[in-house]
């Protein structure tokens, strides 16, 4: 498979969130403001490259039986030197995401990619799968954060976008918005894809 | 009085699942009929206890003495996975009944954010042991309720002529949205 190819897989065919619906939780829970969904996408992105990575190299020697403890134990140890990081270097962000930083360990992504890819796939292309798939992550958070934000707090990055009369809805940043958006949205990815696919039939 | 207001704290008012998103992924996965609903409610109710518990002392016992708080992660998550898979087994062996209950759930729970979550939140709120286990009873109660509500509703919408891009997961989140504005209701309670 060429690297461009397995690359956008992950963005976009494949994309976790719109397509596999896998590591919801951290998703509805984290995107009230665009800054939080670039810092959780970009932390699952740095785990799932590395442990993709030593999982690859590592692939040949590791029994089959008793794959699942090895793998949690180095997604673990990945998890565990990104939370420390977050905490040295920005404590704001670091209260911010709080709980779902550890949480990354139990993120359904990082293990699916770890079961269905680096543990088949040389080292090369697992790193590519995980940078595609991070930032496919990456992308639909910050699509979340934005829209949240926007529409919950009139502002983007922080950044005052909404005129001062706006009455932010803040259903939006609550729980419940969250839900919804992601139902909204997913809804709509599901009818532009069905569109598109049978619009591509009657031309054929 | 402490007791009782964490108990309804972590069932109604921040309800894991519906106020602060943990364990979305089985919430989605099997809420498609209220008797699996059931049967993995009760065997999050009994693996987040137990864990909570073992947890709390290798906290207190291991990790604390010795300054490894940093291998928190690490050391939680391969305990919860070997308590899951002792669970398991021990049933199988004592009772055969519970096991073709709770069996095909048990698997699927080492990867429910809820465990992991309900261990190091008691750790971080600092709860003693009584505490953690209301805690912990609190928060997978809340989780089966919700999950077990949900999948009544979707039952429902098995009938309902929805939207065909809406269908399956759209229609659970925006579902689930709803329940949650519901639970906000409970707010004033605690």
């Amino acid at each position: 498979m060429k690297l461009s190819t397995i690359f956008k897989n992950g963005v976009i065919k494949e994309n976790p969130i719109f397509v596999q619906l896998i590591g919801m939780c951290a998703t509805l829970a984290i995107t009230t403001s665009a800054i939080n969904g670039v810092a959780m996408g970009l932390s699952v992105t740095v785990v799932l490259i590395g442990s993709n990575l030593v999982i690859s190299l590592l692939r040949n020697f590791i029994p089959d039986k008793i794959r699942i403890p090895i793998f949690v134990v180095i997604i673990a140890t990945f998890v565990t030197i990104i939370d420390m990081l977050i905490k040295a270097f920005s404590p704001a962000l670091y209260s911010a995401l709080g709980l779902f930083i550890p949480l990354i360990v139990v993120n359904c992504i990082i293990f699916a990619r770890a079961e269905s890819f680096a543990s088949k796939n040389g080292p090369i292309a697992s790193i590519v799968d995980g940078l595609g798939m991070g930032l496919g992550y990456t992308i639909a958070l910050v699509t979340l954060g934005i829209i949240r934000e926007l529409l919950g707090a009139g502002t983007i990055f922080g950044h005052q976008i909404m005129s001062a009369s706006y009455q932010p809805a803040l259903i939006m940043i609550m729980p419940p918005g969250a839900f919804i958006l992601l139902g909204a949205l997913i809804g709509i990815f599901n009818k532009v894809r069905s569109k598109k696919a049978s619009s591509s039939k009657t031309e054929a | 009085m402490k007791l009782f207001t964490i108990l309804i704290s972590t069932i109604f008012v921040n309800n894991y699942v519906l106020a602060r998103f943990l364990g979305i992924c089985p919430f989605l996965g099997v809420s498609k009929k209220t008797e699996t609903a059931t049967g993995m409610g009760i065997a999050v109710v009994f693996v987040v206890t137990l864990a909570s518990i073992l947890t709390y002392f290798i906290q207190k016992g291991i990790l604390d003495p010795l300054g490894l708080g940093y291998l928190q992660t690490i050391v939680f998550i391969l305990v919860i996975a070997a308590l899951v898979q002792f669970v398991e087994m021990v049933i199988k062996k004592t009772s055969p009944t519970l096991y073709n209950a709770l069996g095909v759930y048990l698997p699927l729970i080492t990867t429910n954010c809820v465990v992991l979550g309900v261990a190091i939140l008691n750790i971080q709120e600092g709860y003693n042991l009584i505490e953690t286990i209301v805690n912990s009873i609190g928060a997978s109660v809340g989780f089966a309720l919700a999950l077990i509500l949900m999948a009544g509703v979707r039952e429902k919408q098995e009938l309902c002529d929805i939207p065909k891009s809406l269908q399956g997961f759209p229609i659970a989140l925006i579902t689930a949205g709803l329940m949650s504005i519901a639970f906000l209701g409970f707010k004033g309670l605690v």
